[in-house]
């Protein structure tokens, strides 16, 4: 276990407030126009006055002056993320780091997608590598070659993991923002095209449009809120960079690092897995849930396949999971639109998706960069 | 007919390609602390030594996992698909991703030996492949 004295942060900073726009094919707009709707609806959530922010990280947007002219803001914390799937947590922790040294009072973070509409590819010219000669690139087959030896080392079936997809598929018919609301059974999944097999269409994250806000603040600060504050009552950090030319790959499906996360996060917030009522994990490639579960501990390595068999993910299941639809079937949010599942679990605001009694949910994302976080009620 | 996409060493990698057009395959190697590594890098990245030297490699690895493109990324590969890219281990630690020749990676074994291969059709960059031992 690394130097556990950020511990003290446990239930000292909460989420305020949350927004996100619609999400789909926005040609008129851009990150600009999605990320200023998204704070709009993130202050009017929290019913802050918007001049009370002094914090602003943003994330995908490009430019972070720009973004500050627009809202009329001039803090005085500023942060830009890199446009990586991976910054969510990140930028959380380091928005809760930096309001509880006062570097800033009210901390809003901004992520806006536009790739729908710019027709991104994630793969091919766009983003050369180095083994663009032999054919490889695109961070979905470097998920399908961890699946690949997932079912060769473990035994795990493509009917295993249409699990996470038909289940978070489900939630997904249940959220009014969700881009997908057609059902979908483990059939349509085996029956849908090979991408990069053993890797299908519907084991892959969407690409749509959208922008996501969350307002942090101290607690104290909190109790002067619109709504009853949701705390952050854990977080844990592990980043694997060797190997890190095979992008979004890990040999051993970042277990080691999502473990040592895990240790992070549940001995901060003091719960384990099986206190956790709903899980938000970032699913980029469905995959990606597999390993998550192993790593945090729900199962040992290699038996997710077995764990999710019967609608484990489903709400009503043992451990209902990415309720919002997640990446595959509500939006490509890169684990913003996960953090702010959450929180709306945590005060019971998701209407048909809702998560009986939702104590403690949690958000992980399990990449080269795994992080993890856990929401309570204040 | 569309070319495939042509490795674009950095200034830390040519010795690996010219290396491999005068038929050896190789693999960086720290003079100071002897770790081995690919791609190759400005320093090592265990001892952080500027002292490395493109090595002679066994040529030998083991087949760790693959993927079938069934979309092509690019015009090149249009008339391939579905094709095939292995991840091997080579022997002396590092990965490193190809392709199969003379087999397809479903007739193979997680874990099987494999042995390199290089492939010299394109007369300006030799790829090193990778083919099942002993069945050449
Ligand atoms: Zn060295």
């Amino acid at each position: 276990m690394p130097n556990t004295a950020f511990h003290k942060l446990k239930d000292r900073i909460a989420v305020v407030g949350v927004g996100n726009t619609a999400y789909g094919n926005f040609p008129h707009t851009d990150d600009y126009g999605l990320g200023a709707e998204a704070f709009r609806r993130a202050v009017e959530d929290c019913g802050l006055d918007k001049n009370q922010v002094d914090g602003l990280g943003v994330c995908r947007v490009p430019y972070y002056a720009r973004m500050g002219e627009i809202l009329g803001l001039n803090p005085r914390w500023t942060v830009q993320f890199p446009p990586h799937g991976r910054m969510s947590a990140m930028a959380i922790i380091e928005a809760a780091a930096a309001l509880d040294a006062g570097l800033c009072d009210y901390a809003a973070l901004i992520y806006a997608n536009i790739g729908r509409s710019r027709r991104v590819n994630y793969g091919g010219e766009e983003s050369p590598g180095v083994w663009d000669p032999f054919g490889f690139t695109s961070p979905g087959a470097a998920h399908a070659l961890m699946f690949q030896r997932h079912m060769a080392l473990y035994g795990t079936t493509t009917r295993q993991l249409a699990e996470v997809s038909v289940a978070v598929r489900h939630h997904a018919c249940l959220n009014p923002d969700a881009v997908m609301k057609q059902p979908i059974t483990i059939e349509d999944h085996e029956a849908t095209r090979p991408i990069t097999a053993p890797l299908r269409l519907l084991d892959y994250c969407l690409i749509n449009d959208g922008a996501v806000c969350l307002i942090l603040t101290t607690k104290e600060r909190a109790r002067d809120l619109k709504k009853p504050p949701v705390m952050i009552s854990g977080f844990g950090a592990r980043e694997a960079y060797t190997g890190s030319s095979i992008s979004n790959f890990n040999l051993n499906f970042w277990y080691d690092e999502v473990q040592d996360v895990a240790r992070q996060t549940y001995g901060m917030a003091g719960v384990g897995p099986n206190d956790v009522d709903a899980l938000m994990c970032y699913d980029n490639f469905s995959p990606t849930v597999l390993f998550s579960l192993e790593g945090l501990g729900f199962c040992k390595q290699g038996e997710a396949g077995s764990f999710v068999e019967g609608g484990t993910l489903r709400l009503g299941g043992r451990l209902p999971t990415n309720t919002d639809g997640g990446h595959l079937s509500n939006s490509y949010m890169q684990g913003w639109a996960l953090n702010v599942e959450a929180v709306r679990q945590v005060r019971g605001e998701c209407g048909a998706r809702q998560v009986p009694n939702a104590q403690v949910v949690q958000f992980v994302a399990t990449t080269p960069c795994s992080r993890s976080i856990i929401y309570t009620p204040g | 007919m569309s070319s495939k996409p042509r490795p674009r060493p950095d200034v830390f990698n040519t010795g690996f390609w010219q290396a491999a057009r005068e038929g050896r395959f190789t693999i960086q190697r720290c003079d100071d602390c002897g770790d081995a590594h690919y791609p190759g890098t400005p320093v090592c990245p265990k001892c952080l030594s500027s002292s490395q030297s493109w090595a002679p490699a066994s040529g030998r690895g083991t087949l760790l996992s693959w993927v079938r493109f069934h979309r092509a990324y690019w015009d090149g590969f249009r008339e391939e698909v579905p094709y095939g890219v292995v991840l091997v281990g080579l022997e002396e630690g590092p990965m490193m991703l190809s392709n199969l020749v003379g087999a397809e990676p479903e007739d193979c074994t997680i874990g099987e030996k494999l042995e390199v291969t290089l492939d010299t059709s394109d007369p300006e960059w030799t790829l090193p492949k990778w083919r099942r031992v002993g069945r050449a």
